[in-house]
């Protein structure tokens, strides 16, 4: 039993770092109808970024984060407004080809700037820093802290796109684009800035994972990516609702993949996304095309 | 290009490439092999993107499967190598039948991911079971045995002599998709290209035609991945990782897609590319996304297609 609660906390948390995300991928789906394959490489580079600011601000880490997210999102408009923004009108295959290209650039330029190995975090997080004791076992503040930002980002999510004004915009642009833009909205400007707004949504999800997981690879945007795509598939693609019920189940079910059968770990997942797309092949909450 | 000037244009080519082995150095001999291995990976590649406007980011794992194939079966069954070239094609075949199961029914956004998803799990497969494929050691120790037909023994241990070996079976392979091109089953594929709802109106299984176009390129890039074994005595796993799934998109976009001789021409240039950033730089990654991007951007066409859109101004202008 206690192993069992421990078991989902740790998949709580590893699930709300997929969540972060795949809720940025989504986002830049829903809107822009783009698959970004660069996403991972944000995730990366936030977490490249604030480590690199945590040593030059050092002590102040949340004031890191808050920068090096910052600096990923000027990235992510140098993308959107002179690259991607020329192939919108292009065919599929150049979207996903350019968003691929920028992977190539950013992943190697990491290792230019960083070098080719693991980079260990640096510790000490004022108050965040311990463990508290949860049935009878120690469990990291931190974890804790991380398990409740996932919720706290969807609910702002819902409630920045379904009850202000901005959002009703956005879905506005997102269902029919030249009418959006036949009563005035903004579009190319609003697509620029949804598309930052995942960009810092996948790059906190990054900065935030740096003290989690302890050590930083340039490989670890990869690993995530194809963790959120997973998600997408299993939730539905451009479902929000989805992605956030579908991180949970990959992030509890990997958790109990590494407990209990080693071997198989990864496996579990792609037989979950295998199951589910036989059941239903556009995702739990995907809307038919 | 009339038929014979079509034809003459292939006879040229094919002369120079039997030419090549007795003509230049070990070096050169070697960086062709190369360019054909990628030729038949990208000519099956582009049976898929080109023709039947399917974008699959797995394409590496089928291309593992082919080299793997190879090597356990030379290693564990019988080292002669058209077996085990067999081995390895039915081996990609087999996990295409398997995968191809899943992402045919899903367009565009979807099977793009599904097959990226797949692809990994395999990279993830070939990675983890190193009792088996070594790890990121790899597959190693494969010897280049001779190829025995009856009483008939043909060396293939040296460079040159493997040559010969995989020439035939890249003309095999061009061959095969010219004609693939050509037929009624090709035209059913560039109906799905253009238009899958129209064409599934017009009472053909789309499902189908798209599992069998997924199957036959992932063979050629079985060949292609078994051949590489033989040339380099081993499998990296790093043939299923999905940025070598990519090499045979940027080769198409290089060449021009949805042309037969765009994917070739992609390939040599390619190569020619590679072994040039190579020389200067050890970041061919970086090299590799600015080329795309610069493509992307500016030469939508690749080589063919911009080669191609100059002699139709050059000529226009001339009639003018």
């Amino acid at each position: 039993m206690q192993s069992i609660v421990h078991v989902c906390l740790a998949g709580l948390s590893s699930g709300m770092f997929i969540w972060l995300v795949a809720s940025g991928l989504t986002l830049i789906f829903g809107v822009l109808g783009v698959l970004n394959f660069a996403h991972g490489s944000f995730y990366m580079l936030g977490a490249y970024f604030s480590f690199a600011l945590v040593r030059a601000l050092w002590p102040h880490f949340y004031l890191a984060m808050v920068l090096g997210t910052l600096g990923v999102c000027v990235l992510g408009y140098v993308v959107e407004r002179f690259f991607l923004r020329a192939v919108y009108k292009l065919d599929l295959p150049y979207q996903l080809l350019l968003t691929f290209a920028f992977v190539l650039i950013f992943d190697n330029l990491v290792k230019l700037i960083w070098g080719a190995g693991a980079l260990s975090a640096p510790s000490g997080l004022g108050p965040l820093e311990g463990s508290v004791s949860i049935v009878g076992r120690r469990f990291p503040v931190y974890s804790l802290f991380v398990i409740a930002v996932g919720p706290l980002v969807a609910l702002a999510l819902w409630a920045a796109l379904e009850r202000t004004w901005i959002g009703r915009i956005v879905r506005a642009a997102s269902s029919d684009r030249e009418m959006a833009s036949a009563l005035g909205v903004p579009v190319p400007a609003l697509f620029t800035g949804v598309f930052v707004f995942g960009t810092w949504l996948g790059a906190i999800g990054g900065a935030l994972a740096v003290p989690y997981v302890g050590l930083m690879t340039t490989g670890m945007g990869e690993s995530i990516i194809i963790d959120a795509f997973i998600v997408a598939v299993i939730g539905g693609l451009g479902s929000l609702k989805g992605a956030f019920l579908g991180a949970l189940v990959i992030g509890v079910l990997s958790a109990f993949g590494t407990r209990f059968f080693p071997t198989f770990d990864m496996f579990l997942t792609f037989i979950l996304m295998a199951a589910v797309l036989l059941w239903r092949p556009r995702g739990l909450f995907g809307a038919a095309r | 290009m009339g038929r014979k000037a079509s034809l003459a244009a292939w006879l040229l080519v094919l002369a120079i490439l039997v030419a090549i082995p007795f003509s230049t150095g070990k070096f050169a001999t070697y960086l062709t092999i190369r360019v054909m291995l990628l030729g038949i990976f990208a000519i099956g590649y582009n049976l898929l993107l080109g023709q039947t406007g399917l974008l699959s980011f797995g394409h590496g794992a089928f291309y593992a499967a082919g080299a793997y194939g190879l090597g356990l079966f030379s290693l564990h069954v019988s080292s002669h190598p058209l077996l085990g070239i067999a081995a390895g094609v039915a081996a990609a075949a087999l996990l295409a039948l398997f995968i191809g199961f899943f992402c045919v029914r899903s367009n565009e956004v979807y099977f793009a991911m599904l097959t990226l998803a797949f692809g990994m799990m395999v990279f993830a497969l070939v990675w983890n079971a190193s009792d088996v494929t070594g790890g990121d050691d790899g597959l190693i120790g494969v010897v280049r045995a001779p190829v025995a037909l009856g009483p008939v023994r043909l060396s293939i241990a040296r460079d040159p002599q493997l040559y010969f070996l995989v020439l035939p079976l890249f003309g095999l392979c061009v061959w095969t998709a010219k004609r693939i091109r050509q037929s009624p089953f090709g035209l059913v594929l560039a109906g799905i290209r253009e238009n899958p709802i129209r064409t599934q109106f017009g009472g053909i299984a789309v499902h189908r035609y798209r599992l069998a176009v997924f199957v036959l390129s992932a063979s050629f890039a079985g060949l292609a991945g078994a051949l590489e074994v033989l040339l380099e005595s081993g499998a990296r796993p790093f043939m299923a990782h999905w940025t070598h799934s990519a090499e045979p998109i940027l080769v198409g976009l290089l060449g021009g897609l949805g042309t037969l001789t765009g994917p070739l021409v992609g390939s040599l240039f390619f190569i020619a590319m590679r072994e040039i950033v190579q020389r200067f730089t050890e970041n061919w990654m970086l090299g590799f996304g600015v080329i795309l991007l610069v493509v992307i951007m500016g030469f939508r066409g690749g080589v063919v297609g911009t080669l191609a859109h100059w002699l139709a101004t050059l000529r226009a202008r001339g009639e003018a």
